[in-house]
Parts: C-alpha cells; sequence; structure tokens
C-alpha cells in the first residue's frame, strides 16, 4: 500500500509506539517563540531540567510583542534571550533582527522537505509548504521538544485537495485557501494533514504556498503539505547548495518525500480554480466564507497587511501595486507589516513602503501584534478590520472587534474604497 | 490522578475557541495560577456570565469542535485553576486534546447522540458528573434523574493521567 508524505515522515522519524495508533517522532526542528516558551523554560528550570537537546536544532524569535510594550513582556522577552544565551542557541532572532514567525524561519532556510518541526504555536502547520511535517504544540510538548527532542503524534489520516484549472487573475492563494476551508468546514481536518496538490499548487511560489498550508489549522488540519519540486529547491538553493552538487540532485534527494502514486487518502476534495472569485469571512469562524461581491459596500474601521499568512514580499508587492499613486479612504487608517526585516529591507528599495507611506498607512516593524489582538492595531468595541491575517474569532484583535480575512489585493482595494470592495486586478 | 468530578457547567456551542477561552491579551502573564479571573472571558453564548456561571463547576460538556484555534496551553491551565478538570464533548481540536491529557488532564469524546441525550436530560436543571476512571462510566445526576454513560480513553492517554502529564513520562523513557 502507497504511502501519504506524512506516512513517509513518521515511518522515517517513529523510534516508539507506546500504544497503536500514538507515535513518538523525532524533530529536526524545534521553533520557539516569547509567547508560549517562557513558561516552559520555568518549568524545565523548577524542575531541574534547564537542559536542550541540541541547539543547532533549536531556532528562537521574540514576535508576538515586539518591541516589549510593558514590564510582563519585557520579562518574556527577556526570558527568551538570557535561555537562548545559557543554552548557545544561535538562532535566536532578537529586537532588530526578528520576524515573524513562520516568515522569518523559513526564509533562514532552516525547513527542509522531510524535516519534523514543532513549535508553541497553532500556524506551525505554514512550514508544510516545504514539504516537511510541521505541527502546532502547547507548551508541554514544546518543552518535552526541547529538552529530549521528541514529540508524541497520533497517527494522522491525509485529506487530499487537488487544485485544477489555474486562477483567474486578481485571485489569489489567500482567496484559494478560505474557499477550501468553507468546504471543509473549521472541523473538517481535524486531526488530519492537508497534502495541496494539482496544476494550481506546482505553479504557485514557495509565499503562496506558505499562505495555502498556513491555514491548514484553520480547518482543524494538522499539518498543510506541499510537494517538494523545483520550486521548493530554488528557493531553498543558497542554503543547501554545499550538501548537493547540482539542483537536479537536491530534487532527486527532495522527491522522495513526495506521495506513493497509490497512497490511501482519507478524502480527495477536487477545485477548479477556474471558478474561484475573491472572497472575505463574515462573523467569527474562518470558514464562513462570502464572495467580495456579496460583502461589497461592508464598512470597515481599519486594514491590516501583514502576518505569518499574508506578509511577505510577494503580499506587499500586490498591495502596493493597487495603491500606486492612491490614498486610503479618510475614514478609515490603514497599517502594513513587512514580515521580516528582510522583506521590510526589500520592500523599501522596491520603493514599496514609500507607496505604502504616500497612500496613508502606518507602517509597522516585523511583529504578530496586531493579529491576535496584542498590539500594534487592537480594535476597539464595534469596529471592523479588513485583515490579511487567519482568523476571524470573536475578539480576536480586540474585544467586541469584527475581523473580516481576505488577500492583500482585496485588503488594499478596501483601504482606498473604505468599503469592502473587489482589486482592479479582478475582471470577473 | 486529579479530580474528574463534580457540578457540570454546560456550554451549548460547538467551535468553542481558544481565543474564547483565554483571549490573547492574557498570554503575555509568566504564571498560570494569573490566568485564574479571565476563563472564558470572550465566550460568545448569549447569557453567559463567566463572573457567575463558572463558580463551583468541575465538569465542562459542550458540544463539537472544542478548544479550535490557537495552540496556547493557556486554555487548559485556566481550566485547570478554575477547578475544571475534565471537559467532554462531541470531539475535539488536536492540539487543545493533546494539550489536556499532557496536563494530566482529560479530554473525552462522547457520540453526538449521547451528547444531545446529556443536554436534553441535564442542561436545564443542571447536574453533577461522578467520574469512574476504572470502570470508565459517567454518572451524571440531578437528584432525580440519574443516567450512567460508558466512555473510552486511549491507553497513552490515560497513561499520561495517571502520571500527571508527559514531562515525566518522556524525561525517563527517551
Amino acid at each position: 500500500m502507497g504511502k501519504t508524505v506524512a506516512q513517509k515522515i513518521f515511518d522515517a522519524h517513529r523510534i516508539d509506539t507506546p500504544t497503536e495508533g500514538v507515535n513518538v517522532l523525532t524533530l529536526d526542528r524545534v521553533f520557539c517563540h516569547e509567547i508560549t516558551t517562557p513558561i516552559a523554560i520555568n518549568d524545565l528550570v523548577a524542575r531541574g531540567k534547564d537542559r536542550v537537546f541540541d541547539p543547532e536544532k533549536i531556532k528562537a524569535v521574540i514576535d508576538h510583542v515586539t518591541p516589549a510594550k510593558d514590564s510582563k513582556t519585557a520579562e518574556q522577552g527577556k526570558t527568551m534571550r538570557d535561555w537562548a544565551r545559557r543554552h548557545g542557541i544561535k538562532d535566536f532572532f532578537d529586537i532588530g533582527r526578528n520576524g515573524v514567525c513562520h516568515a522569518i524561519f523559513p526564509e533562514k532556510g532552516f525547513v527542509r522537505p522531510g524535516f519534523t518541526v514543532i513549535m508553541g504555536d497553532s500556524h506551525t502547520c505554514t512550514h508544510g509548504a516545504f514539504g516537511a511535517f510541521a505541527a502546532g504544540v502547547g507548551t508541554t510538548d514544546l518543552e518535552v521538544g526541547i529538552l529530549k527532542g521528541v514529540c508524541t503524534m497520533r497517527t494522522p489520516e491525509t485529506i487530499k485537495v487537488n487544485v485544477t484549472g489555474a486562477l483567474p487573475e486578481g485571485v489569489y492563494a489567500k482567496d484559494l485557501i478560505l474557499t477550501i476551508i468553507r468546504e471543509l468546514t473549521v472541523n473538517g481536518a481535524t486531526d488530519k494533514v492537508i497534502e495541496f496538490a494539482g496544476p494550481v499548487i506546482d505553479a504557485m511560489s514557495m509565499e503562496s504556498r506558505m499562505t495555502l498550508c498556513n491555514m491548514a489549522i484553520e480547518a482543524g488540519g494538522t499539518c498543510g503539505i506541499c510537494y517538494p519540486d523545483q520550486v521548493t529547491v530554488d528557493y531553498l538553493w543558497e542554503f543547501i547548495r554545499d550538501e548537493f552538487a547540482t539542483k537536479e540532485a537536491a530534487l532527486a534527494e527532495y522527491s522522495k518525500w513526495r506521495p506513493d502514486a497509490d497512497a490511501v487518502y482519507a478524502g480527495v476534495l477536487e477545485i477548479d480554480a477556474s471558478r474561484l472569485e475573491p472572497v472575505v469571512t463574515v462573523n467569527y469562524k474562518p470558514d464562513q466564507v462570502r464572495t467580495v461581491r456579496e460583502m461589497a459596500g461592508t464598512k470597515i474601521d481599519q486594514v491590516y497587511i501583514g502576518s505569518c499568512t499574508n506578509g511577505r514580499i510577494e503580499d506587499l508587492r500586490i498591495a502596493a501595486a493597487i495603491l500606486k499613486g492612491k490614498t486610503i479612504h479618510p475614514n478609515l487608517r490603514a497599517i502594513v507589516s513587512p514580515a521580516t526585516p528582510k522583506i521590510y529591507r526589500q520592500a523599501l528599495e522596491e520603493g514599496l513602503i514609500q507607496i505604502f507611506m504616500e497612500a496613508g498607512f502606518c507602517v509597522t516593524n516585523p511583529t504578530c501584534g496586531a493579529c491576535l489582538g496584542m498590539s500594534n492595531g487592537v480594535l476597539a468595541k464595534g469596529e471592523s478590520c479588513a485583515s490579511t491575517t487567519n482568523r476571524n474569532f470573536n475578539g480576536r484583535m480586540g474585544k467586541g472587534g469584527m475581523v473580516h480575512l481576505m488577500s492583500p489585493a482585496t485588503a488594499a482595494a478596501t483601504a482606498i474604497a473604505g468599503t469592502i470592495t473587489n482589486s482592479p486586478f479582478y475582471k470577473g | 490522578m486529579k479530580n474528574f468530578s463534580g457540578k457540570i457547567l454546560f456550554l451549548d456551542r460547538s467551535d468553542i475557541n481558544t481565543d474564547e477561552i483565554i483571549p490573547a491579551k492574557y498570554l503575555t502573564e509568566l504564571t498560570k495560577e494569573a490566568l485564574k479571573p479571565y476563563c472564558l472571558e470572550d465566550l460568545n453564548i448569549p447569557g453567559f456570565d463567566p463572573k457567575k456561571d463558572i463558580a463551583g463547576k468541575s465538569v465542562v460538556i459542550t458540544r463539537a469542535n472544542f478548544g479550535c484555534g490557537s495552540s496556547r496551553e493557556h486554555a487548559p491551565w485556566v481550566l485547570e485553576y478554575n477547578g475544571i478538570n475534565l471537559v467532554i464533548a462531541e470531539n475535539f481540536a488536536r492540539i487543545f486534546r493533546q494539550n489536556m491529557f499532557n496536563c494530566g488532564l482529560m479530554a473525552i469524546s462522547l457520540p453526538k447522540e449521547t451528547i444531545d441525550d446529556i443536554f436534553a436530560t441535564f442542561a436545564k436543571t443542571g447536574a453533577d458528573c461522578t467520574t469512574d476512571t476504572e470502570k470508565k462510566t459517567f454518572t451524571i445526576s440531578n437528584g432525580e434523574t440519574t443516567k450512567v454513560y460508558p466512555f473510552t480513553v486511549g491507553e497513552f492517554d490515560f497513561e499520561l493521567v495517571k502520571a500527571g502529564g508527559w514531562v515525566d513520562y518522556a524525561d525517563s523513557k527517551y
């Protein structure tokens, strides 16, 4: 019987099966941020087990509230900083060099096809875009990952989403994943891995693949996975050129992390991308999705472009192309947060930051802050936000606020119009 | 093992997410105890008042996909520090469920029909749940009506409950 990508990765990392259906896996990467890690660190210290399994495999960042906004967040940062120094964790990204975890870790080449990755963050599923198994975990799993380099996972089934046709102009990965979540529902992929396949995915950049995999969790999925291919190799090449003589050799090696032709799936969802149009969420669940046309005219108080879903250079380019020479509507304010310093610098060099500023955007440093209502763009009661983030839960960006999830293109067009509207790139 | 019996808090909604259980703005707390006052603060159920409805409750019974969203283990912690060590639901989001057992708490799934029956029989009157971890039964009673519901729990999950969590288990074994 053929194997899915997750089955192959599990087979290569399994060191124990305590009971049937439960796997103890070795970890290639343990990622850490300052919200979920400090309590794990403090617990290890309290237990007299202040150790790390391998400082090379642990990568850490301060990203959720940065720079610190108060004494408590300063303490969280200090706990991370002291811990990273104490254990020789070289890849620790502090203020000035820090970015949103699921943007900066891939950018540094830390994730490779076939890897196992955990982090105390539900959007860790993003890294499956590289053909890896990457899963969000809680602080206790993270703590054991830090200490022992292992994690338990129940054997997941896999749903395959086969995307055929071609995305129409002005329709993006964000529109595709929101449409997929609407089909699967918020509970439809719980305890399952989602493989994204088909010609539309093959044609996508790594950035777009990360946008897709990032939101697998919003359907309950453990991990979203794209198959490693030439696009993956090209993206990683600067980091792997010492390992492989040629790109062909890298591709040949990584291709073993593609599924077998006779792999068994829990379900297959067929999507004809040619029939898609731009969409947004309504209400408080990410599967409550409507077309932009249906939601057109909805008044917006704040536009937010950023996050681990859509704060990458590709996203900023699309938004800036729409905003160029325009100004935002006087009845709203708009914020853009490049997801990493590299993206920020690229955006500066390409003139995108100037476009955002001339349009009236506030440009913030890279941070997760606004997405989860912690800092840098919290909503007031009764306000609504057109946001390129990933969650529209009740209170997510601020108590009593409403979040409409959408693509950077729709967000940029909405910023100009003042109400939800389709981007000029969409001709449907 | 922790206590898994007591008065029931009925939460009659599916897809209750971890932002509702403990809003992100409290994730800057550095101790689990400090989370206690904010339990279910943003829960979107008409008529629910976290200031009145949580006190004295030890068991949550709810619908489908409980604990979806963020990976924050602060969700199980805030329940535990409010005396709630057991959540019974149709099913759970993966990370929340794993976090519960990793902390030595229990997240038990029952079939939809059973959950429907429990809500229909007991939600209006209020009820107590007595959990027998040997026989694997919940005995739910409101004084007038008493019903016994069998449950199953994975062997490994129950090992974690008995061990009090995953850290010591893993450190001794791997």
